[in-house]
């Protein structure tokens, strides 16, 4: 019942995303005419076989209406600048992207929970809470042009820009996956503080068990909760981030392919981007509620 | 009578030293924003002489490639950035706090509704959500400004309908409704401000995020055009010239990020007096 209830209003909140980004094209000035000529010839034949194409003569409500049902098909529309299924060119770009945002995912992941466990000395807890607050405040962009300049132009260890191997790969996911560290370490830390302090903490010591032991087994386990409620917000910053981190690094991707549909108003392209990012938030925000469900018994109570 | 001692004998800085430090640079940041010109000079003058040299005694952060004074341009550009950032907040706390207000106030369905249009607002990443907001309106400042004021409200927003379900309970609420006052004096009088709590504190820390924000945006190219000064616009500029001079784009970056540490730190110190953790 709780799990209905949770992939419920993860449909209610997509269809709100999508519907709110299709007013957001509707109240966008200048006809859609305009958008789909460009620069391309102008006369009043071609603007009427453009019409009679994309349907624009039908009442807004029919239109809404076949956007919804499309989009619920993973139809995205056509792109108005590339003349191609917006599937596809999203489709094409999405693995560079995918890829670069799983390894920084990974990545982030692994810093913040090695970072959680092992700087509980008051010394090192306070240089690692340092770190954390200077990595938060970081624009994105600045750790990337602080780390090419390092490592490509002083040390020329990394490629400067391009997706060619694995080496290009290093330093965007990198740049990427420390302020999601910053953030979770954060997290993390504030979990095992509050789960050191709980009963079971002293019954696992009491036992016998290792600090090692208790933290890893039963404090950081406790700590995981408000860590993993944060994966939708994780799937977006990634989202997000890699917009910049591909301008920075001269890397391909959605990133590219949205700003790009941005600076030529191709809405049916930036569409697609918002909503699937809306799509990927919604579903990643589900899925953690559902492992809280399954991490923590006393949640499937109330 | 023995005098224990239950901390070793070390000398510590003082306990706000890190939020002092903070507040001070803060400070030192509205004198700049307020009055520029008395820290620095004409961020526009440029000198062909002095090409991307590097940080010296006569330009602390460098020249960059039309020879402009880069410390110039970055005190100058305080005033771009911060401005965006802070009407950008703005916008999100007073929308914020009256869309909040009102799903707390509204009838049940009411409520479900804007609640989930808070969640469905909230599901765009700021950063795309202002780019979809830009490529409707156009690049430029305001854009900017609208954009992240749109994309942040639903953070206060979500703390302020929260709060009304907790005043609309309260006494003088009941006690306001049984002598008759007006549903708007109710409203303003004694639900408004009794809601307002938690939400200055969020403010700094959302201002931080803001600036955050606004810097990503301008480097790629969707806010204040060249050549007036502003921070994330001098970081994109100054990425061509960052295998020779790289001072041109870090360091404008370095300011930016002080900045949202420092509000960062005054935030966070601000929440936990209101929580009541210090001591």
């Amino acid at each position: 019942m709780i799990v209905l209830r949770r992939i419920g209003t993860g449909l209610v909140v997509l269809w709100v995303a999508a519907t709110a980004a299709y007013l957001a094209l509707l109240a966008a000035p200048g006809s859609t005419v305009d958008s789909i000529i460009g620069d391309g010839a102008d006369t009043p034949l071609i603007r009427s076989q453009i019409v009679q194409e994309w349907h624009l003569d039908r009442p807004a409500v029919v239109q809404y209406v076949d956007y919804l049902w499309r989009a619920a098909h993973g139809d995205l529309g056509r792109s108005y600048l590339l003349q191609r299924p917006v599937r596809d060119v999203l489709g094409a770009q999405l693995w560079p992207t995918l890829k670069l945002a799983l390894v920084a995912a990974v990545l982030g992941i692994a810093l913040a929970l090695v970072l959680a466990v092992t700087t509980r000395r008051p010394w090192s807890r306070r240089v690692s809470s340092t770190a954390e607050l200077v990595l938060v405040s970081t624009p994105p962009f600045l750790i990337g042009l602080v780390l090419l300049s390092v490592f490509s132009f002083q040390l020329g260890l990394f490629p400067v820009s391009g997706d060619r191997g694995a080496a290009a790969l290093v330093l965007p996911a990198v740049t990427l996956a420390l302020p999601i560290a910053g953030v979770l370490t954060q997290v993390l830390r504030d979990g095992i503080d509050r789960a050191l302090d709980e009963p079971f903490v002293i019954t696992a010591r009491a036992r016998g068990l290792r600090e090692r032991a208790v933290l890893a087994r039963h404090a950081l386990r406790h700590a995981l909760l408000p860590a993993v409620s944060l994966l939708g917000w994780l799937g977006g910053t990634l989202l997000g981030g890699v917009v910049i981190i591909e301008t920075v690094f001269g890397r391909p991707g959605l990133g590219q392919v949205t700003l790009q549909a941005v600076t030529s108003e191709d809405m049916p392209v930036v569409l697609a981007v918002v909503v699937f990012s809306a799509f990927a938030y919604v579903v990643l925000n589900t899925a953690a509620d559902l492992a809280c469900l399954v991490i923590d018994p006393r949640l499937r109570r109330s | 009578m023995t005098l224990v001692l239950d901390r070793p004998l070390v000398l510590r800085p003082p306990r706000y030293a890190g939020f002092l430090v903070a507040a001070g640079f803060l400070v030192l940041m509205l004198a700049v924003v307020l009055v520029p010109g008395l820290f620095a000079g004409d961020p526009l003058a440029a000198d062909p002489m002095h090409v991307l040299e590097a940080p010296s005694t006569a330009h602390w952060f460098g020249t960059d490639q039309l020879g402009r004074d880069v410390f110039d341009r970055v005190v100058h550009g305080a005033r771009h950035s911060l401005a965006i950032a802070t009407a950008a907040t703005l916008l999100a706390v007073v929308a914020g706090v009256l869309l909040g207000m009102l799903a707390g106030l509204a009838h049940k369905y009411a409520d479900e509704a804007l609640a989930r249009s808070f969640d469905a607002l909230s599901a765009f990443p700021l950063i795309l959500l202002a780019l979809l907001f830009i490529a409707i309106a156009g690049p430029g400042a305001l854009s900017l400004v609208v954009a992240i004021g749109i994309a942040t409200l639903p953070h206060y927003a979500r703390v302020v309908r929260a709060q009304t379900f907790v005043v609309r309970q309260a006494g003088y609420v009941t006690q306001a409704v049984a002598f008759g006052r007006s549903r708007l004096r109710l409203v303003l009088r004694h639900v408004l401000p009794n809601v307002l709590g938690p939400v200055p504190v969020i403010a700094v820390i959302g201002l931080g995020e803001a600036i955050l924000a606004a810097a990503g945006l301008s480097f790629l190219g969707m806010g204040t055009q060249p050549p007036s000064p502003e921070w994330g616009a001098m970081l994109s500029e100054g990425r061509n010239y960052l295998s020779v001079a790289p001072w041109v784009s870090v360091l404008p970056g370095v300011v930016a990020t002080l900045t949202v540490i420092a509000l960062t730190v005054v935030g966070r110190h601000l929440q936990r007096r209101v929580e009541g953790r210090l001591g």
